[in-house]
């Protein structure tokens, strides 16, 4: 026994380095392969985001006054703002927006100084670009704000009947940045994409080439096969997510709170389940062309939409939210949140790794059991 | 003795019988060419004794194994060359000898008697450190042979090795098969060049999925009243329903 254990090591290992210069070889995909991460997570780190900065402001000051001016400058102050244009009049407004020169139009009222210092009613006209819902929301929601400060400051002793304050505060991400809740996201979408349509691919190449007659007619084992192909592919994987996470870490200022051994062996179990995935597509499909457009549709499509990482699965139709509990990346958002951003352990997130195990495994017993020992 | 023996062989795919009640037996050492037109079922034959694909009825015995219930037993004594190219273009001679070597689980010694024996017969002690995908085809095909009876399998099966080789180096590739056999390994072998017949110590012809045909080409010669093994090949391959 000893001896045929020594004999499966031996050809094992052999399978296992050949796949290796096939990796190491091929530059352009390997350059693909280290590079595509790199460049999603600046990408969605620095120029995809939903914050809204720099919008622009049109301004309709009819007041022109000390108060008026104060808040202008407390306005333009803010990053979040460009007053863009003053105009004269409502006219000159409507043709302003018209042209798309401003997001949201800010109307200050005549008599504006004397109305806070009566302590009237002060009424500022707010006009938003509704074209653009999200963008507007956040605009009208920020001048809110800093006007309604600015008020408050000018007429400290305003006599309102009752004065309600609140007191936000975002935990865990108090910048609201961002790329604090893309960032897992990215990190699941990358990992997919690579581990399935790179395994998919290169197994299905085999075929194309007709080497895959010829490891199926020797004494290999079917099952070592499979396993020969994921070690690199899985090799690969855990170096990207180890420089997602240094470039969050360092670039993006992302927090990791958590234990890295957790998040890790989450990462290595999210993983296989890719890989499992590209497996069963190659045992599917005949070509490359085909294995690869389908593990990129394939996968990447259903994830992008019903993951949770950029629409909210809770707000999806009952059938739809049963779906989304399909996507392996689903668990995994949910599991790399919790733990790098809110600093959870394994007690909190062992329903989720549980998940993944068993899509791991029933992938896995599939993709081995559509491996086909004979040709047709 | 006999490494091969086929007894009214079948392999249908749906409706359409490939392979249709072949029987033959192939002596150990032998050359045994295994010729019909394009579509005739020489594949499908040949990957069924070789295990890739399972028979629909019939019996056949391997290197002494049944194709039914002993694949495994078959795949560690046979070697097989396909008509595609089978080795990894991406990997240097060396590096795919190595491969090989593995996956047969030839020791470090073997693997090393090997190396040397193939790179010296070849002549390859500047090439065998290049990627394969430098190498011209007909030098790919020899290297190919001789990876696939690195491990000295009973039986090797070669499908179309010269398609697309020129003249000169399909003499070269045959010397190759004749040193194996030589050595006591059977060769199995199919193609569409008639000279390349003459070299085999038997053929069978195949015509719409039957054995039409099977002795030696000079015996086969006499019997059609043919002067060249091209033209038995064409009075018995001209009555094929099958096309390509």
């Amino acid at each position: 026994m000893a001896k045929g254990q020594k004999m499966l090591r031996i050809q094992f290992l052999s399978f296992v380095r050949k796949e290796f210069y096939h990796v190491l070889r091929d530059k352009r995909t390997l350059m693909v392969l280290l590079g595509l991460p790199i460049v999603q997570i600046l990408l969605f780190g620095f120029a995809l985001t939903s914050e809204v900065k720099h919008a622009k402001i049109l301004l309709l000051d009819n007041a022109k006054d000390v108060a008026s001016q104060s808040l202008v400058t407390k306005i333009s102050a803010s990053s979040y703002f460009d007053i863009q244009q003053s105009v004269q009049s409502y006219d000159e407004l409507e043709e302003a927006f018209k042209k798309g020169k401003g997001a949201c139009a800010l109307i200050i009222p005549y008599n504006f100084a004397s109305d806070i210092q009566h302590g009237g009613g002060v009424r500022l006209q707010l006009i938003a670009d509704g074209s653009d819902v999200n963008v507007s929301k956040t605009v009208v929601n920020y001048l809110t704000a800093i006007t309604g400060d600015f008020v408050a400051a000018q007429h400290p002793t305003a006599n309102l009947p009752m004065h309600i304050s609140l007191n936000q505060h975002m935990l865990y991400n108090p910048e609201m940045s961002g790329s604090m809740s893309f960032i897992p996201g990215v990190m699941a979408l990358i990992l997919l994409i690579l581990c399935t349509t790179l395994t998919a691919v290169s197994i299905v190449r085999e075929k194309e080439l007709g080497t895959m007659e010829l490891l199926l007619v020797s004494p290999f084992k079917p099952i070592l096969v499979i396993l020969a192909k994921a070690i690199p592919y899985l090799t690969v994987s855990i170096v990207n997510f180890t420089v997602i996470l240094l470039l969050s870490f360092f670039v993006l200022d992302m927090p990791i709170r958590g234990n890295l051994l957790l998040l890790y062996a989450e990462a290595v179990l999210f993983i296989i389940a890719c890989l499992s995935i590209g497996l069963l597509i190659s045992n599917l499909v005949k070509t490359q062309l085909a294995a690869m457009l389908i593990s990129m549709m394939g996968t990447m499509l259903p994830t992008m939409i019903f993951s949770g990482i950029f629409f909210p699965v809770e707000n999806m139709p009952i059938l739809l939210q049963a779906f989304a509990n399909l996507i392996p990346a689903r668990w995994f958002y949910v599991v790399v949140k919790a733990v790098m951003l809110k600093g959870l352990g394994f007690s909190v997130v062992w329903k989720e790794a549980l998940v993944m195990l068993g899509m791991t495994v029933g992938l896995l017993a599939l993709s081995l059991k559509t491996f086909k020992v004979r040709l047709e | 003795m006999k490494v091969i023996s086929v007894d009214k062989l079948t392999k249908t795919f749906g409706s359409f019988t490939a392979v249709d009640h072949i029987s033959f037996d192939v002596n150990q050492g032998e050359i045994f060419g295994f010729l019909g037109a394009n579509g005739a079922g020489k594949t499908t034959a040949m990957k069924v004794l070789c295990g890739l694909l399972s028979p629909t009825s019939g019996s056949a015995t391997v290197a002494g194994y049944d194709v039914y219930r002993q694949p495994n037993k078959i795949k560690q004594n046979i070697g097989y060359m396909s008509q595609k190219f089978s080795l990894y273009e991406d990997l240097t001679v060396l590096e795919n000898m190595n491969f090989y070597g593995g996956v047969y689980n030839l020791n470090n010694e073997q693997l090393n008697t090997q190396r040397e024996q193939l790179i010296n017969r070849l002549d390859l002690h500047n090439e065998a450190k290049k990627r394969v995908s430098e190498l011209p085809l007909g030098w790919k095909q020899k290297v190919a042979f001789l990876v696939a009876i690195m491990h000295h399998p009973k039986i090797v099966f070669l499908d179309e090795p010269t398609g697309g080789v020129d003249p000169i180096t399909r003499r070269q590739f045959w010397d190759l098969i004749y040193e194996a056999a030589a050595n006591d390994i059977t060769v199995f072998v199919t193609t569409h060049y008639m000279d390349e017949a003459e070299y085999c110590n038997r053929v069978s012809i195949m015509v719409d999925g039957r054995i039409d045909a099977l002795d030696a080409p000079a015996s086969l010669k006499t019997k059609f009243s043919a002067d060249t093994m091209d033209e038995v090949f064409y009075r018995l391959a001209r009555g094929a329903k099958r096309g390509e």
